[in-house]
């Protein structure tokens, strides 16, 4: 397929592209703006270790053609602080979203390799509902695996989470 | 906090040579000369030399060089609090580096839990002299006695003077020790451990958050192309290998830049552009030779007809004269599935061959092992080769790493530019060492007081590959099994009826031989979660024969208190009440069950209490709670051990309830997380870790022994709940729905 010059918008900045429209989203976003949230976990949309938010809401760019999100505000895991400053009417971007601090607050990761999409789908949750059940986590979290076994804690720093961002304003 | 750094510093010539570049990339606190020739040359270094593990900067600060890779552990907090106490550095002071041929001393693979069980004392010895020979130094620079001298943050100074002083960093400042290391420094008394025992935040965890940390995934090199291996779809028979026999490369030729490598039987496609290679990989079309060899439905049959090589693994008192005197037997027959590694992302590794030598980087277990098996595909010396460990995902085991980094090599070494080779999903789960699959045999007898008197346990399972697929491939060589002994399995004596002091016991291992079977290799826990599932349901069998709670039988029969310990730990936390097992069942649909098991790996200790439900229309189980213990002696650091008991009950749970390699005739049929499912979020059970901490005992693995017993308690709490035993797992709705009509009839 022949290359298109594609304009994408990704963390609130223009990114011209060359590439096959077909070419997969996550493919671009690693390898030429290599950014290190999204990654590759299983090419198959089954994992949620490829996830972006298009327009505030998770997609699975590993299977996201470049052509669907023309037009689209992409925000990957580096993205997360300055769209949480967005959402709550922050003077400044914090260094980290509440997400990211609750994780390291729990200790909840071990690889770690799946918390671009814990973080993610998690921040799209708290951003909707502020302060999720246990069910409402459970099933919203759902679509993302972890090989190693740390749900229980993703599950604690959610509402850790859910917790202090009551106190930002908005 | 100092994190462990990611060295960024891609330069292709320095990387190859050494030099300074490849350490100057990391943040190390000191500048250049204690660093200065590091990587210069093909490692290992001395493990007698002191530089080897330490070096002190000079802005007081230290480096420790460890042969252990971060996994997701957190073994690199727990290895630099050990160096940190010996030294008395707070955790601020010091840093790690990645493992590296070049430069990390060789403490051997980072499996069977041994970072801080094996690797621990090594490093505390070095540290241990490294703080000797400052205190010398110190000694002679203010002119006293080392005895009158105290360390607190790298500052010695004379005890009640504190204003004479002077730091290890004036002291030795990123000069070399140049000391040889005879392990006789003393170290710190436990009484005195500030550090060590204490819960210290995980090093790797902050920038693995904020999406800084570099994984495997995320190595780049200059002019570097990306490649994609080409193999049939699942494994075929272990023996068989992949042989192509024709492959017509027109078929990629509309691809741009796409073109076929191929070393004797491997297959492989290199692109410029990432999804260029993954098309390619793809739409190449390949005619494979095919002997359809492997067991399908009859896969524990065939292993226990097969001949075997049969080892004595315990044989203790008359075992058939105590059966024959056995007030009370049970005896039945255990079906183990093989199970996968599969780490979340698939393997990964990026490789530059060229005229001077080859770099490869991967996410092996064994730097030095996957180094030796490199130069053998290379067909180079070892000291030409230099591997490199980064971080990929958790890969509990012998994923393939090592057929990741060679698949790279070969390719960079046809093309000459560096080679990114990422597996596909279906590579991972298709071309995996899976853990073997397991039958047992296992019958046990109790007197009417309630003691064992006699246990007999019978497995049989295939061993472990020595090599890996892509080498077997393409040096169009047989695969290499290793049977038995070191670096295989047989049955686990451990995890085998030995934590009941039972004077007549018998455990054989039957070796069945890999050739026609599937690819094996460790996997966590290797096998102890089959040896608990079918070894503690027969011990709950007969507590349950003698109408006795299963806790107190197995109180009874246990003489070991670190045994005790740890069960009592679990069923403390689950606020045990006494009862007989399924002497509650009710007519509900959805009935619940509470069960309790011990298991190991070497030798830690692991307890755990499960409570379940049980859908008996649906045949669903649903793990809601579970309370495991673990004893791995002293604990370096409590908050780790938890988390690994966290991460080892979500894994049981999940292998116990869900996971199963699948495959016909010809090949493996389990290819992605949807013919092969794993425990999803909304399924986790809520997960209560003990962590039973004995500072007066040596430190041991805290890794895999939370399994077994986590295994092993989810089957007897389905007996609880149900009345019937299921003696397969994993326990999936249709083999639960057999069991309880089985157990109607």
């Amino acid at each position: 397929m022949a290359d298109d010059l594609k304009i994408l918008r990704v963390n609130g900045s223009e990114w011209p592209v060359a590439a096959a429209p077909d070419t997969p989203l996550l493919y671009v976003l690693t390898n030429e703006l290599q950014l290190q949230g999204p990654r590759f976990g299983c090419g198959l949309a089954q994992c949620g270790s490829c996830s972006v938010l298009a327009d505030g809401v998770e997609i699975r760019s590993c299977i996201t053609p470049l052509a669907d999100v023309a037009g689209k505000q992409i925000t990957t895991l580096e993205g997360l602080p300055a769209l949480y400053a967005e959402q709550k009417g922050l003077p400044q971007t914090p260094p980290l979203h509440p997400l990211q601090q609750a994780f390291i607050d729990e200790q909840a990761p071990q690889c770690g390799y799946c918390y671009n999409g814990m973080l993610i789908k998690g921040s799209e949750l708290l951003a909707k509902s502020p302060q999720p059940t246990d069910a409402q986590i459970r099933t919203h979290m759902d679509g993302h695996l972890c090989r190693c076994g740390s749900y229980p804690r993703v599950m604690k720093a959610i509402k850790l989470a859910a917790t202090r961002m009551a106190g930002d304003v908005r | 906090m100092t994190a462990m750094l990611a060295d960024t510093d891609f330069s292709r010539r320095d990387l190859l040579k050494g030099g300074g570049a490849l350490i100057v990339g990391f943040a190390i606190g000191g500048s250049a000369p204690a660093m200065a020739g590091r990587g210069d040359a093909a490692g290992p270094p001395d493990p007698n030399a002191i530089d080897s593990w330490i070096a002190i900067h000079s802005d007081n600060t230290a480096t420790v060089f460890f042969g252990k890779c971060e996994l997701g552990q957190g073994n690199t907090t727990g290895l630099l609090q050990i160096a940190g106490e010996e030294l008395d550095l707070d955790m601020s002071q010091l840093s790690a580096v990645r493992l590296d041929t070049n430069v990390t001393p060789d403490q051997g693979a980072t499996s069977s839990s041994s970072s801080i069980h094996r690797g621990g004392p090594q490093v505390r010895a070095a540290a241990a002299e490294a703080r000797q020979v400052l205190l010398a130094r110190a000694a002679r620079r203010l002119g006293v006695q080392t005895g009158s001298l105290t360390v607190a943050k790298g500052v010695v100074s004379i005890d009640g003077q504190p204003g004479r002083s002077v730091t290890y960093g004036a002291l030795l400042g990123d000069k070399p020790f140049n000391v040889k290391l005879t392990g006789t420094a003393p170290q710190k008394p436990i009484s005195r451990y500030t550090l060590v025992g204490t819960r210290v935040p995980r090093v790797d965890v902050p920038e693995k958050m904020s999406g800084k940390y570099v994984y495997m995934q995320h190595v780049r090199l200059p002019e570097m192309q990306h490649g994609r291996v080409v193999l049939p779809r699942g494994q075929r028979a272990f023996g068989a290998g992949a042989k192509p026999l024709a492959i017509d490369e027109g078929s990629i030729r509309h691809i741009p830049g796409a073109r076929v490598v191929r070393k004797g039987d491997f297959v492989g496609v290199v692109a410029e552009r990432e999804w260029d290679a993954v098309k390619a990989a793809r739409e190449l079309k390949v005619t494979w030779q095919e002997t359809p060899a492997l067991p399908s439905a009859d896969l524990y049959e065939r292993m226990r007809a097969t001949k075997t090589k049969d080892t004595v693994i315990a044989d203790l008192g008359n075992v058939p004269e105590a059966f024959a005197q056995a007030a009370h037997k049970a005896s039945a027959t255990y079906r183990c599935p093989y199970q996968g590694h599969l780490p979340f992302a698939p393997n990964c590794a990026v490789a530059d061959v060229n005229q001077d030598g080859a770099l490869v980087m991967s996410s092996t277990q064994d730097v030095y092992t996957a180094r030796k098996m490199l130069a053998t595909v290379l067909g180079l010396p070892a000291e030409k080769v230099r591997v490199k460990y980064y971080e990929g995902s958790g890969t509990f085991g012998r994923s393939c790493y090592e057929d990741a980094g060679q698949a790279a090599a070969i390719m960079s070494q046809a093309v000459g530019k560096p080679v990114r080779v990422q597996f596909m999903r279906w590579d991972e789960h298709g071309w995996d060492n899976y853990g073997p699959a397991h039958l047992a045999e296992v019958r046990a007898g109790v007197d009417a007081n309630g003691k064992i008197v006699a246990y007999e346990y019978h497995g049989w399972q295939h061993g472990w590959t020595v090599t890996s697929s892509v080498q077997d491939i393409a040096l169009q060589k047989p695969g290499v099994e290793r049977a038995s002994g070191s670096g295989s399995i047989t049955v686990n004596p451990m995890s085998t009826g030995s934590m009941y002091a039972t004077p007549n016991r018998r455990v054989i291992s039957h070796a069945v031989p890999m050739a026609g079977y599937l690819r094996g290799a460790a996997l966590r826990s290797p096998l102890d979660l089959s040896f608990a599932f079918a070894s503690e349901q027969t011990i709950d069998e007969l507590a349950y024969a003698l109408k006795l709670d299963p806790l107190e039988f197995r109180r009874r029969n246990i003489g070991d208190k670190r045994w005790l310990g740890v069960l009592n730990a679990a069923a403390e936390a689950a606020k045990w009440q006494p009862r007989v097992m399924a002497s509650a069942l009710s007519n509900a649909e959805v009935v619940t069950g509470r069960g309790i098991g011990l298991g190991t790996h070497h030798v830690s200790y692991g307890a755990a209490v499960v409570d379940i439900e049980v859908n008996k229309r649906t045949g669903a189980i649903v793990a809601t709670r579970v309370y495991a213990a673990l004893d791995a002696g002293l604990a370096v650091n409590p908050a780790l051990i938890e988390n690994q008991i966290v991460g080892q009950v979500i894994q049981a749970v999940s292998r116990t309830l869900k996971e199963e390699v699948t495959f016909d005739k010809t090949g493996v049929t389990s290819l992605d997380w949807m013919s092969y499912p794993i425990l999803r979020f909304a399924e986790h059970p809520d997960v209560t870790p003990v962590v039973v901490q004995r500072m007066e005992e040596p430190s041991t693995g805290a890794g895999e022994e939370a399994m077994g017993a986590t295994a092993a308690a989810i089957a007897n709490a389905f007996f609880d709940a149900t009345g019937a035993r299921l003696r397969q797992y994993p326990m999936t709705p249709e083999r639960v729905l057999a069991a309880l009509a089985a157990a109607r009839t």
